[in-house]
C-alpha cells in the first residue's frame, strides 16, 4: 500500500475515524473499568466500533490502544499485559480494515510529567517503543501519538516509534484558545512551536486532536501552515466542548453542525479529517461525503 | 544586598522558578543562588521568617497565580515556581512548626474516588500553602472516610475536593454531602476543568473556583 503521506502528496484529502472512548462508555464501559482491556475480553465490540468507522467512509481506522502505555495499564495492574493488549488491539482493526484501509495504532500520553522528576524521559522512551513495536506485530501500518501536551513526552514518543518500528509516524498535540488568536497546550506549547519540533523529530504526519470543537481547529492549521505548507495535517476534533447535563458528558455539535466547518478546515490546510470525543459514524459519514467531493473537483 | 533586596531576590528566584545555585533553570540565571541559598542565607541574616514567608514567598505565589490564571505562563512553570517555592519553604517549616510563624489556617485537599487526575489539584494545593495556609494533602481517588477522617484528626477550617471526570463529578456530590453532614462546620470548596458554581449550589458546596487564585481568595475571605 501507498503511505499515508504518498497519498497526500498526491493531493487527495483522507478521511479518518471517529471517537473510541465514547463509544466504548457508550457500550457499556464502566467508570474506572479499563478500554483496552475489551480488546481482550470483549473483542467483538470493539471490532463493531471499528466496522461501522469503516463503514462511514473512514480511509484509516484507529486502535483500541489510546491508555495501552506501560504506566497507564498499571493503574489498573495489567503492565505485564502491553504486548497481548496492543497486538490485540491492532488485529481487531485490521480485521475492519481489510487490506485496502489504513490501521492507525493510537498511542496516547502516559500521564506523568518529566520537568517534575516523576519519571525521565528514557523510562518514557522504553514505555512508549515497547507499545509502538506490539501494534506493529499486530499490523500496524501507521502509528498516532495523540492528545499529547508536553513536547518532550512527544519526542520520547516519536523516538521510541522511529527505533522500534517501520510504521508510518503521527503526532498530534491537544490545544486550548488562550487568546483571541493564540493557542497553547496545557503545558504552553503552540501549534507553531509543536510543527517545527516534531517535523524534526521525524513525524511524518502531525497535527491536533481534541480540544474544543471544530472551529478552534481551523485556526490551529492556520498556525501550523505559517511555519509550514508541507507537512501532511491530520485534525480529529471533538463534537464540540463537552457539556454537563443532568449527570451526563454530552458533546453537543451533531453531525451536520461539524459538517458546516469542513470545507473550511480544508481550506486552510488540513489533508486528513476525522473526529475526536463525542464524534459518531454518523459524523465520520458526512465528512467523508464532503472529503469526496472536493477529491473528485 | 541589605535585607529588602535579598527579599526581593528570593521573590524573584520563586517566580521563575529559580531553585538553587546549580538549578539550570531558568537560563538566565544560570550559576547565581537560587531560592534554597537564599532563604538560609536570609535566616542567617536575622530575617524573620514571617518576612520571609510574606514578603518574598506569598507575594511570588500571588504573581505566579495570577500570570497562570491571565494565560500567561503554563503548566510547568507553574511547577518550577513550586519546586523553588519548596525549597525556600523547607528553611522555614522548623519556625512553622514551633509556632513561631502564624499560619492562616489548614486546608485538606485531595481528587475524589474514582478520578486519577491531580496535576490541577497539585497547582491549588501549591498556590494555597504559598499563600501562607497549612496543606493537607491526601493524594488522588480520596473516598469520603478518608477526607472526614482527616477533617477529625487536623481540625481543618477548610476542604477541597477536585474532580476532573464528568463521571467523578458523581462521586464529589456524595462525598460532599456526607463531608457536611458529619463535619458541618468545615468550609468546603470545589473545583476540577468540569466543575462550576451552578454545581457548587446543587452539591451544597461552600465555595468554587475555577483556578488556584480564586482558591485563595476564597481561603482568605474566611480569616479575614
Ligand atoms: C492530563 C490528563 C489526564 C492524565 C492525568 C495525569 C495526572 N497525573 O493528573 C491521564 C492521562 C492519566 C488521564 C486519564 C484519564 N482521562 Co484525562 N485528561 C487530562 C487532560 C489532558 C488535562 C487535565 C489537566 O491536568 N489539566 C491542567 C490542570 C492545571 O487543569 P485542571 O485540572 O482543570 O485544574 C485547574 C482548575 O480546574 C482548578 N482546580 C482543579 N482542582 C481544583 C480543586 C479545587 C478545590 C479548586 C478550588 C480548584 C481546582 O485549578 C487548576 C489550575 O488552574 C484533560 C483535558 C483537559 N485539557 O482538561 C483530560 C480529561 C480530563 N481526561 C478525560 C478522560 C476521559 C480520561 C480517562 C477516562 C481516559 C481513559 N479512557 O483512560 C482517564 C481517567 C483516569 C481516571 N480514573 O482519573 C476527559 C474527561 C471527559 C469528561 N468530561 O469526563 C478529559 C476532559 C479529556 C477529554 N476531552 O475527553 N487524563
Ligand atoms: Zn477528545
Amino acid at each position: 500500500m501507498n503511505t499515508i503521506a504518498n497519498q497526500i502528496a498526491q493531493g487527495r484529502i483522507l478521511v479518518s475515524d471517529g471517537a473510541w472512548g465514547t463509544f466504548l462508555q457508550q457500550k457499556g464501559l464502566g467508570a474506572g473499568q479499563c478500554p483496552e482491556l475489551w480488546n481482550l475480553e470483549r473483542p467483538g465490540e470493539v471490532l463493531e466500533i471499528a466496522q461501522s468507522y469503516i463503514l462511514a467512509g473512514a480511509d484509516m481506522i484507529e486502535t483500541n490502544s489510546f491508555g495501552g502505555n506501560s504506566f497507564k495499564l498499571a493503574s489498573y495492574g495489567l503492565s505485564d499485559k502491553v504486548y497481548e493488549i496492543n497486538k490485540a488491539a491492532s488485529q481487531i482493526s485490521r480485521r475492519a480494515a481489510g487490506a485496502d484501509r489504513y490501521v492507525l495504532g493510537s498511542m496516547g500520553p502516559t500521564g506523568k510529567i518529566i520537568m517534575t522528576g516523576e519519571v525521565t524521559y528514557e523510562s518514557l522512551f522504553e514505555a512508549f517503543r515497547q507499545q509502538a513495536v506490539a501494534l506493529q506485530d499486530g499490523g500496524a501500518d501507521a502509528l498516532v501519538i495523540e492528545t499529547m501536551s508536553d513536547i518532550d513526552e512527544a519526542k520520547a514518543a516519536i523516538s521510541a516509534a522511529a527505533d522500534g518500528t517501520k510504521c508510518e509516524i503521527i503526532c498530534t498535540m491537544t490545544f486550548e484558545k488562550t487568546d483571541e488568536h493564540a493557542y497553547h497546550t496545557m503545558m504552553g506549547v503552540t501549534p507553531a512551536q509543536m510543527t517545527e519540533e516534531l517535523v524534526c523529530s521525524g513525524a511524518a504526519v502531525i497535527g491536533a486532536n481534541c480540544g474544543n470543537g471544530i472551529r478552534d481547529m481551523i485556526g490551529i492549521v492556520k498556525e501550523i501552515r505559517s511555519v509550514n505548507k508541507t507537512i501532511p495535517v491530520l485534525i480529529h476534533a471533538n463534537a464540540g466542548a463537552p457539556v454537563y447535563r443532568d449527570g451526563q458528558t454530552v458533546f453537543p455539535e451533531s453531525a451536520e453542525q461539524m459538517a458546516e466547518f469542513i470545507g473550511e478546515l480544508i481550506d486552510a490546510g488540513a489533508n486528513i479529517i476525522g473526529g475526536c470525543c463525542g464524534t459518531t459514524p454518523e459524523h465520520i459519514k458526512r465528512i467523508a461525503e464532503i472529503v469526496k467531493s472536493r477529491n473528485i473537483t | 544586598m541589605d535585607n529588602s533586596d535579598l527579599l526581593a531576590k528570593i521573590l524573584e528566584c520563586v517566580e521563575f522558578g529559580k531553585v538553587n545555585k546549580d538549578a539550570p533553570f531558568p537560563p538566565n540565571m544560570k550559576g547565581q543562588d537560587g531560592a534554597d541559598e537564599l532563604t538560609k542565607l536570609a535566616l542567617e541574616r536575622g530575617i524573620k521568617p514571617s518576612e520571609i514567608l510574606n514578603d518574598a514567598l506569598i507575594k511570588a505565589m500571588e504573581i505566579v497565580g495570577q500570570k497562570f490564571s491571565d494565560k500567561k505562563i503554563f503548566v510547568p512553570q507553574m511547577l518550577i515556581s513550586a519546586k523553588a517555592m519548596n525549597a525556600s519553604m523547607a528553611h522555614l517549616k522548623p519556625y512553622f512548626q514551633s509556632g513561631e510563624v502564624k499560619r492562616k489556617g489548614k486546608f485538606i485537599i485531595g481528587t475524589v474516588a474514582g478520578d486519577l487526575h491531580d496535576i490541577g489539584k497539585n497547582l491549588v494545593a501549591m498556590i494555597v500553602e504559598g499563600a501562607g495556609w497549612e496543606v493537607i494533602d491526601l493524594g488522588v481517588d480520596v473516598n469520603s472516610q478518608k477526607f472526614i477522617q482527616s477533617i477529625k484528626e487536623n481540625n481543618s477550617e477548610a476542604v477541597g475536593l477536585s474532580a476532573l471526570l464528568t463521571t467523578t463529578m458523581q462521586n464529589m456530590k456524595s462525598i460532599a454531602q456526607e463531608i457536611k453532614a458529619q463535619c458541618p462546620s468545615v468550609k468546603l470548596i470545589i473545583g476540577g476543568a468540569p466543575v462550576t458554581e451552578q454545581f457548587k449550589i446543587e452539591i451544597g458546596a461552600d465555595g468554587y473556583a475555577r483556578d488556584p487564585q480564586g482558591a485563595v481568595s476564597y481561603l482568605n475571605s474566611l480569616v479575614a
